[in-house]
């Protein structure tokens, strides 16, 4: 029998449950990132727009290069001003 | 031989229990190892008859349990022995006093073993002096399971079986664990093998490796290299690779996931590419040579399995391209007109180095006409500003890999490197109105508020990298064009390699 070893990191991923998507956005704060791809903002004024149009407040927050991940403390940010926030990828 | 296990003279050695470790002692006084398939050791049966008739010896017999019988040996089954004091070469004699060796000489010398027995008249008759042969513990053959039995095995890794039935390549693709090609099964034995090829201990930490941001310790690099198909020579470029693109400024995160098709290039150089058989010349960028593709394969495999960077998930390519399969190749920097780009990154002249590039796969130059610098670097200008997209500028770099042919031009005109670079960048302006989104009917383009500007550069300073390598025939250079540069994406990362 051939015995290898393991390529992987042998990391356990923690498994965390997903909050209850919110029945309404009325009244709840919608983070939208802007990843700092050309025209990204046309698309983001546009959502924000929609979302406003039905009570929701709207934040905007944008990384400082769309080619790195997004720093800790803007995902922090992020996370302790915000109810809801739409992550998308552009292009 | 099992600890406690005895010799086969039934009062012979015994070895003390939990044996097979480094500090198991040898026997005071006199030591002798043998094989019998060694010609030398049975010339010396006699002398060993009259030594052990005179003074303590304990024979240890390699091979055959039953040689040389008179005197009786004890069989070193498991090498443990040989393995453990080092015997390169049987037969070997070893002078033991308080557990400690004081004397060893190897092969058949009538005089050393006089002097070292203190009996000055045995090997009458016999030759003066005969050569040895090699141990059975550095035999090829069996050593790298030796080292791992006897090696005080420090690997951590975890031990993964595969069933009886099942082929260990298969097995791996059916984990996700390769590119798309077959790899080398990562066996202890192998691993520990690669791992000779580095001074560094293999719990050492190299890098926290993207996506998943986990440290990678030289053990985990090794495995990764053992896969590629790397030679335990090249483990020290890999294990530099993988810190160089682990870096803030290389940015190999952003890079797995572009959508362009680059991945990490590296550009190798120093008399070390030399040493390990890395292509510099005809073919450099092409197949054929293990050096060149397996370290680049290395890295991408580190990334993949260690970091959790495949296709479809964090790589989000539109393309993909072959640079992110394996690109790596040396510069042919012994016989550069110009130098290497190392050295131009703050390398000391002889030092081993290697640079990542985030790059897409080479594009040809084909100027077979030029003879005069000004018109070379002209015609090279012309495919640059192509790099990506005519229209966009100072957002990537780009490295020209020139050949031979076409850097002798340069050479017979007097330009070094610098000259050359300058030479190329004269042409590499473009007015803004040229370039800004719309003109010429071409909606992409630099912002429109870039349009006034008299002159653009189409690369940053320090962009615009050269290189030499490539064979001897043919007027072509290659060109690699890069990602997004700088602190937006990548730059390029020099390091001196670690041995």
């Amino acid at each position: 029998m051939t015995t290898i070893l393991d390529p992987t990191s042998e990391r356990s991923l923690a498994q965390r449950e997903r909050l209850a998507r919110p029945a309404s956005l009325e009244g709840l704060t919608v983070g939208l990132l802007d990843i700092s791809k050309p025209r990204g903002d046309i698309f983001l004024d546009r959502i924000e727009e929609r979302l406003v149009g039905i009570g929701a407040n709207v934040k905007r927050y944008s990384k400082p290069t769309f080619a790195k991940p997004a720093p800790v403390d803007l995902r922090h940010e992020i996370a302790t001003e915000c109810q809801v926030v739409i992550e998308a990828l552009a292009d | 031989m099992r600890p406690g296990d005895v010799g086969n003279n039934g009062a012979g050695y015994v070895r003390p229990v939990g044996t097979t470790t480094a500090t198991t002692p040898l026997p005071d006084g006199l030591v002798v190892v043998v094989k019998e398939e060694c010609e030398t050791c049975q010339t010396v049966v006699p002398v060993l008859r009259e030594v052990a008739g005179r003074t303590a010896l304990t024979v240890f017999t390699q091979d055959n349990a039953a040689f040389p019988g008179d005197p009786a040996a004890t069989h070193d089954a498991d090498l443990g022995i040989s393995w453990h004091h080092d015997i390169e070469t049987v037969p070997t004699l070893i002078k033991v006093r308080d557990g400690r060796e004081v004397e060893r000489t190897v092969g058949w010398s009538v005089g050393e073993w006089r002097r070292i027995t203190g009996l000055d008249d045995i090997g009458e008759g016999l030759p003066t002096m005969r050569p040895g042969c090699g141990s059975m513990s550095v035999d090829p053959d069996r050593v790298d399971a030796l080292r791992v039995r006897f090696g005080g095995s420090a690997l951590a890794a975890r031990r993964i079986d595969v069933a009886a039935a099942e082929d260990p390549l298969e097995m791996m693709f059916a984990r996700g664990w390769t590119d798309g090609l077959p790899v080398v099964p990562p066996t202890e034995e192998r691993v520990m093998q690669m791992l000779t090829g580095t001074s560094r201990a293999p719990g050492d930490v190299v890098a926290t490796v993207p996506p998943d941001l986990v440290d990678i310790s030289v053990e985990k690099v090794a495995i990764a290299a053992v896969m590629a198909g790397c030679r335990p020579e090249y483990l020290p470029w890999v294990l530099t690779a993988v810190e160089a693109a682990c870096t803030d400024e290389f940015n190999m995160h952003g890079l797995l996931a572009t959508t362009m098709p680059v991945g990490p290039v590296i550009v190798c150089s120093g008399p070390g590419t030399r040493a390990i058989g890395m292509n510099s010349g005809g073919n450099a960028l092409g197949q054929g040579n293990r050096a060149n593709l397996t370290i680049g394969r290395a890295l991408q495999l580190v990334i993949r399995n260690f970091g959790g960077g495949r296709p479809g998930e964090v790589d989000r390519a539109t393309h993909g391209g072959p640079a992110k399969i394996s690109f790596c190749f040396a510069e042919a920097d012994d016989t550069s007109p110009f130098g290497r780009l190392a050295g131009e990154h703050g390398i000391a002249d002889g030092v081993d180095a290697l640079t990542l590039f985030a790059g897409e796969g080479p594009h040809c130059v084909v100027d077979q006409l030029s003879r005069t610098p000004d018109s070379l670097a002209r015609s090279l200008a012309l495919k640059l500003q192509a790099v990506n997209h005519p229209k966009l500028v100072l957002a990537f770099d780009a490295i020209v890999v020139m050949g031979p042919e076409h850097a002798r031009v340069f050479g017979d005109a007097g330009w070094g490197r610098d000259e050359i670079v300058a030479g190329i960048t004269d042409h590499l302006h473009r007015p803004g109105a040229e370039l800004a989104r719309g003109a010429g009917g071409v909606a992409e383009g630099i912002p429109e508020a870039f349009a006034q500007a008299d002159s653009l550069p189409k690369f940053r300073p320090g962009g615009l990298m050269l290189t030499y390598a490539g064979g001897g025939a043919g007027l072509f250079s290659q060109i690699i064009g890069g990602w997004v540069n700088g602190d937006m994406g990548s730059r390029p990362t020099t390091r001196a390699v670690t041995y």
